[in-house]
């Protein structure tokens, strides 16, 4: 009996077009970005149908990382938005670090706590935890805001990371499906050398799920980098916001005129440029971290 | 949708599983074990009593007052409450949500399922899936922006194309009609790639075994698709619709950005319309009143999800 593709290569051709048009779909918009970010501002209508930049230039990206000479000529023309944007790269990566890498060890700990330990109320409190994936952040941000406010700590990086730092509630339900998974036997081994648990999560069971914590600091990392709500309410000034505040304040700057496309382009892709590296160096490992966000 | 906040990710809360608790491995040291358990959940535990636990009982707490922030907050009962009921805007802002979930979710479902089907059952490469996952690991600013960018009327790509094919330029965020269904087709850009890795990986489960014996019965890709594929994918599809749902029913970074509500409130959804009462009007017990019933909403809409789809059961068992 002939196979399926054999018998539908029409089907099978039409399957190929379809996926891809979705791939032109999704990096489409991000190729027109790139252009926008490296054309003078000035080619943009007679080059708006185009993939490719008339005459580029390097001028906007150094711009809005305010590494552009001040006596260029094409600097007069740039009267409407200003942007620090290097300051806001360099507060993404602050926020990004201050909220992921307490973030994986706190919940690390209590995962493996959830997933080995008999403690009063185990049950209850991961239960707790699970059921706050379902409240809306926005009724969490009236609360937590009166509360960085209260503390003191609007505009600071503090303010900004505090309510990823200690836990998520998907970093310890992630880690904990993980660690149930340890192999019982070399828990119980070193248990009967004698080791402490402390011991055990260090020396057996972080090593032993390398892998998965991986999986979770590309997660975290990306979420952290991409974040806006929360930065945008307590992180606006201009020495603390990070990436994504900074261009919602640049676009906004420039609400009346026509905004300025080559300079808010070039702040796009350098704010694409960490997931850019990070699918070169590990793009499989992306898309199977993301793969495995899943239902389990 | 992403809005979601924790979105992509946030797993729904299942049934714990019950694991045996082995005697040995508790050894005598019954409380020895519960004083170091606690030393390894404290910073989690205090992170979530503070950032997550005392704050939904404070949202509460706020919503039955009036407060501005700067005054004290004055006990008011239910009267945000019943403010809320006569509040048209608040109906708006319900009704363009709503309307915002449904714009998204069967779209973004339909594609997820057809691009899943295809990267199934002809295009397994990885560099293919990084492709389409790319827009998923965008910020939703950058993706809003980029897309105002391309429907940009005078300058943008989509209606430079519009143009040259002699249709006039149509100005896709500052129609009222329009506005809505933009912000919608960009949710659904970003999200799609995303959803069909989720269900090619749902599908990876199914064994093939199945198809072969369907395609021995005679049965086309069609019919596979529907009689085994769909039911198989249970667990899989009211995971990503739950999640997607809550997610969508949150849309602001992306109106944020772009159209401030407008035009004419076309874009008002609740979680903006909640933002500007706290945050711009300082009506903080007024918007705190919003957030519950959004709350409360969502929670009715999940369970009844969960109900109608009867989340968990695989065909497979």
């Amino acid at each position: 009996m002939k196979s399926n593709s054999a018998r539908l290569p029409l089907a099978r051709w039409c399957g190929y077009a379809i996926l891809a048009l979705f791939a032109i779909i999704s990096l489409g918009p991000i190729l027109i970005a790139v252009k926008t970010a490296v054309s003078d501002s000035k080619t943009l209508f007679s080059s708006a149908s185009s993939f490719l930049p008339q005459d580029p230039t390097l001028f906007n990206l150094q711009r809005v990382l305010g590494w552009a000479n001040p006596a260029d000529p094409r600097m007069e023309r740039m009267s409407y938005g200003k942007i620090d944007f290097f300051r806001a790269l360099i507060n993404s990566v602050i926020f990004t670090l201050l909220a992921v890498v307490p973030q994986i060890a706190f919940s690390a700990m209590a995962a493996y706590a959830f997933a080995r330990l008999q403690f009063l109320g185990r049950r209850l409190i991961f239960f707790l935890f699970l059921s706050a994936t379902m409240i809306p952040g926005i009724v969490l941000f009236i609360p937590n805001f009166v509360l960085i406010k209260d503390l003191g700590w609007l505009n600071t990086y503090q303010g900004m990371a505090a309510p990823y730092a200690l836990m998520t509630p998907f970093a310890v339900f992630f880690l904990r499906q993980m660690f149930l998974s340890t192999p019982r036997e070399l828990e119980e081994c070193a248990r009967i050398d004698g080791a402490s648990y402390i011991s055990i999560f260090f020396r057996i069971v972080l090593p032993f799920h390398r892998s998965a914590l991986a999986t979770l600091t590309i997660i975290a990392s990306l979420s952290a980098w991409n974040e806006f709500f929360w930065p945008f309410l307590v992180g606006r000034s201009e020495s603390v916001r990070v990436m994504a505040v900074a261009i919602n304040a640049f676009r906004q700057q420039q609400a009346g005129g026509t905004p300025d496309w080559s300079g808010l382009m070039a702040c796009t892709v350098l704010g694409m440029l960490p997931i850019f590296v990070l699918l070169l160096l590990f793009g499989r490992k992306v898309v199977e971290s993301f793969q495995s966000a899943g239902p389990k | 949708m992403s809005d979601r906040k924790p979105s992509p990710i946030s797993p729904i809360p299942r049934a714990i599983p019950r694991e045996p608790i082995r005697p040995a491995f508790l050894g005598g040291l019954f409380y020895k074990d519960s004083v170091c358990a606690w030393i390894f959940i404290a910073p989690a535990l205090i992170g979530f009593t503070v950032f997550y636990l005392v704050p939904c009982i404070r949202a509460v707490h706020i919503s039955l007052t009036d407060w501005n922030l700067l005054r004290l907050p004055k006990f008011v009962g239910f009267q945000n409450y019943i403010r809320l009921w006569a509040d048209q805007r608040f109906w708006n802002a319900m009704r363009v949500t709503v309307l915002y979930v449904l714009y998204n979710i069967p779209i973004q479902t339909v594609i997820g399922l057809l691009l899943a089907s295809l990267l199934d059952r002809i295009g397994r490469s990885v560099l293919l899936r990084s492709i389409i996952l790319t827009p998923y690991l965008i910020a939703n600013v950058i993706a809003a922006i980029l897309w105002f960018w391309m429907l940009d009327p005078l300058l943008g790509f989509i209606n430079a194309l519009l143009h040259s094919v002699g249709f006039q330029s149509i100005p896709f965020f500052s129609d009222q009609r329009l506005a809505l269904p933009t912000i919608a087709a960009v949710n659904i850009w970003r999200h799609m790639g995303f959803v069909a890795l989720l269900f090619y990986t749902g599908m990876q489960g199914i064994p093939r075994s199945l198809y072969e014996a369907a395609r021995i019965e005679g049965a086309g890709p069609w019919q596979s698709f529907w009689n085994i594929t769909l039911p198989l994918l249970r667990p899989t599809l009211v995971f990503v619709l739950v999640t997607s749902i809550i997610g969508s029913f949150q849309i602001f970074d992306s109106i944020a950005v772009t159209t401030l509500g407008g035009p004419v409130d076309s874009t008002r959804s609740i979680v903006w319309y909640i933002y500007e009462s706290s945050f711009e009007n300082y009506k903080m017990g007024y918007a705190s009143a919003m957030s519950c019933v959004l709350f409360l909403c969502l929670t009715v809409v999940t369970i009844a999800q969960m109900r109608i789809l009867r989340s968990g059961q695989s065909e497979l068992g």
